[in-house]
């Protein structure tokens, strides 16, 4: 079922969120994100599901009234840029220390500071290193097509609400901006508060009934043993979803003697490489993390023991470089390649990088 | 002609012995106790029982919620 | 004249004033004779008078009041510092029949979470908002708000408050007033009984305002801080009464329902 569309991977946020019966979006405009909150206003989700979209006064109202809403226990979300998601760091600590699923989306810009509008992939480190303070994670998406900022839409949510975490989809101007075909959902309904209860528990904020406690929704822990018991019933979920909710994929990896492990638009890029390469004669395959947190360590773990050495190829200085550094643990080369400040490496670019810096180089 | 007489139940353990009461009641019933509670506070007692109307005003500016009022009509 | 016993006085059927069924038993942390105790008892007993406990999200602040949610047994959010409009906002979008308010201290309202208040009230939000003003960050140990009077002494205002260095105390509920989306605007206190009774007249309508959707209701609570203020709890009320009263006088400043776009046209026309 569902429908074929040709459409923005910034409207198909937008369109897949109403489609899955979230129940409320609060946004701030910045670029290159901004088409997600236009495309709320204009559909008039209100009058058709009900869902709520409020245009919040700055990024720490929205992230904020995210908190609001996921305390009562209802699906919603947010997007922004690099600046707009550092604006919201407070906020995401708040909402893992008080365990609230809700959804993130950053379409990243290159930094720092103002930075530039175009596409980067400079914020991977505080997607994944949780990036407010404090001990905690996020669940990170990482799209790679329109398709995909599709369907992690409900992935985020169905993983939120599992784990009472925020998911948070990372993605970058080309995806953001660009137009491709899609396959969008049909429409399904919004949860009732008694579906919330039923499928999650009873721990919203919906009005205090007479067989409970008030529901309390707090990251505060005055005595410092109950916060570090809190923190270690943090870290036993993370590791639980480390175990269970790697998701990855790969190109050409059966033969492949070198690895690309690239992740969103760069993953393209090197699918467009490996074409190049195997042209030459080269056999490399590409490792794409479909969530870079939590990251496919044991398979990139598993691959060094196949491969001569690894390129991550990343929009950036070199970010996840070092979580593939981590899981090879010195066995095999690994470098990084990028460009950044808003340039897209070009698939030629990458072929050169690898066989300067891992062919070469041996 | 009805007389209206009042009582008031103060939780000693939980008053604070802030002394607001004391300046509310409207008839001088109030004092603060000379002994101290497990917290150290001297809470507030009924030093002229006889004077209370049961007004409630000692409950109302209560910060605590330790006071209860009683009234009856005699 | 038939004397009585105070054991027959003290009787389950005379009782006329006790602890709201939704204030909890947890002992407050609140210092002797803070306001904070009688403003959570006069919205619990709003709470218990109107009957909704099952109906009412409570959003409590940074600040003093962090821990509110331990003595009002209702549901509860606990809000990042200023951000409690933001919270209240979005749960009174989400749950528009539920009653939503916040509690905030002036530190909260007033200085950091100033734009969340006043967008929260220009957007017309059909919410409650209870907002205790003593003057002084209490929580981190007496240090200056916005609310500070002038030549008042704090721990980051040794030498009073000096406009030249702080410029001048907030009148944030006058701001508030001006906004068409709020509905009614009072400033209150709690430290006689009169004053009393009048707040929780006050609570209870901005908690009916709800129903009848007609905007913010905004409460202000001028109240004392003992600790910070190096007063007693007496001393306080009357130090409060001397000078607070004189720069932010008690009364309504605003009871109306937010203005329709019909009479915004009629300015731009």
């Amino acid at each position: 079922m569902g429908e074929l569309k040709l459409m923005k991977g910034n409207e198909v946020i937008a369109e897949a969120a109403i489609r899955y019966g979230c129940d409320g979006y609060f946004g701030y405009p910045i670029t290159p994100q901004s088409e997600v909150m236009e495309t709320l206003m204009l559909q008039k989700p209100w009058e058709t599901t009900g869902m709520v979209v409020v245009q919040a006064e700055s990024e720490v109202a929205s992230i904020n009234m995210l908190y609001g809403g996921a305390s009562c226990g209802k699906r919603v979300f947010t997007s922004s840029s690099s600046p707009g998601i550092s604006l919201m760091l407070e906020g995401i600590s708040y909402l893992a220390g008080a365990e609230l699923p809700c959804l993130i989306v950053n379409v990243v810009r290159g930094g720092p500071g103002l930075g530039t509008i175009q596409p980067s992939q400079a914020d991977y480190n505080q997607a994944t290193k949780g990036g407010g303070h404090g001990d905690y994670q996020t669940i990170v998406l990482a799209p790679a097509s329109v398709q995909e900022m599709n369907d992690h839409v409900g992935l985020g949510f169905d993983l939120a609400f599992k784990y009472r975490i925020p998911s948070l989809i990372l993605t970058d101007g080309v995806i953001g901006q660009m137009m491709e075909k899609v396959v969008v959902e049909d429409q399904k309904p919004r949860w009732t508060d008694e579906e919330i209860k039923e499928k999650y528990g009873d721990w919203a904020t919906t009005g205090k009934q007479k067989n409970r406690k008030g529901n309390i929704i707090t990251s505060l822990a005055l005595e410092s043993e109950v916060m570090e018991k809190h923190n270690i019933h943090l870290q036993k979920k993370y590791r639980e979803i480390e175990e269970n909710e790697v998701l990855f994929e790969e190109f050409q990896t059966e033969d492949a003697e070198y690895l690309f492990v690239a992740y969103g638009s760069s993953a393209r890029v090197c699918q467009k490489a490996i074409e190049i390469a195997r042209a030459k004669g080269i056999k490399v395959g590409l490792l794409r993390p479909i969530l870079v947190w939590p990251y496919p360590k044991k398979r990139v773990s598993e691959l060094a023991d196949q491969v001569k050495g690894m390129l991550s190829v990343e929009m950036s200085a070199g970010q996840m470089v070092i979580d593939v550094k981590l899981a090879v643990n010195g066995r095999i080369p690994v470098e990084h390649f990028g460009r950044f400040g808003g340039i897209i490496p070009s698939p030629a670019e990458v072929v050169e990088a690898l066989e300067q810096k891992i062919i070469g180089g041996k | 002609m009805a007389k209206v007489r009042g009582a008031i139940v103060v939780d000693q353990e939980r008053c604070k012995g802030c002394g607001i009461c004391v300046v509310a009641c409207p008839t001088g019933v109030i004092q603060l106790a000379k002994q101290v509670n497990g917290k150290g506070y001297n809470y507030a007692v009924m030093d002229k029982p006889e004077a209370c109307i049961g007004c409630a005003n000692c409950g109302q500016v209560c910060p605590d919620s330790v006071i209860s009022v009683y009234r009856v009509k005699i | 004249m038939a004397d009585i016993d105070i054991k027959d006085i003290i009787k389950e059927e005379n009782l006329i004033y006790t602890k709201p069924k939704v204030i909890t038993d947890t002992v407050m942390h609140y210092c002797p004779g803070c306001s904070h105790g009688v403003a959570h008892k006069l919205v619990a007993e709003v709470i218990d008078d109107m009957d909704i406990q099952d109906k009412t999200i409570g959003i409590s602040p940074v600040g003093c009041s962090v821990l509110a949610y331990n003595y009002l047994d209702i549901d509860w959010q606990q809000a990042a510092h200023g951000r409690a409009p933001a919270l209240a906002t979005a749960a009174k979008r989400l749950m528009p029949n539920h009653y939503v308010f916040t509690y905030q201290g002036d530190g909260d309202l007033a200085s950091i979470g100033a734009a969340e208040i006043l967008h929260a009230c220009n957007r017309g939000e059909n919410i409650t908002v209870i907002f205790i003003n003593n003057a002084i960050y209490g929580m981190t140990g007496g240090q200056m708000a916005p609310t500070t009077l002038v030549g008042m002494k704090t721990a980051t205002s040794p030498y009073g408050r000096s406009t030249e260095l702080n410029g001048y105390p907030l009148k944030i509920t006058e701001l508030i007033a001006q906004l068409p989306g709020v509905a009614y605007v009072t400033r209150q206190s709690v430290h006689t009984p009169a004053a009393v009774r009048k707040t929780k007249k006050a609570i209870r309508k901005g908690f009916e305002n709800q129903d009848k959707k007609i905007g913010t209701s905004f409460i202000e609570i001028v109240s004392t801080c003992s600790s910070g203020w190096k007063l007693s709890p007496v001393k306080s009320n009357e130090w409060m009464e001397e000078h607070m009263f004189k720069f932010y006088p008690l009364g309504d400043l605003k009871d109306s329902e937010k203005e329709s776009e019909e009479s915004y046209k009629k300015y731009i026309e």
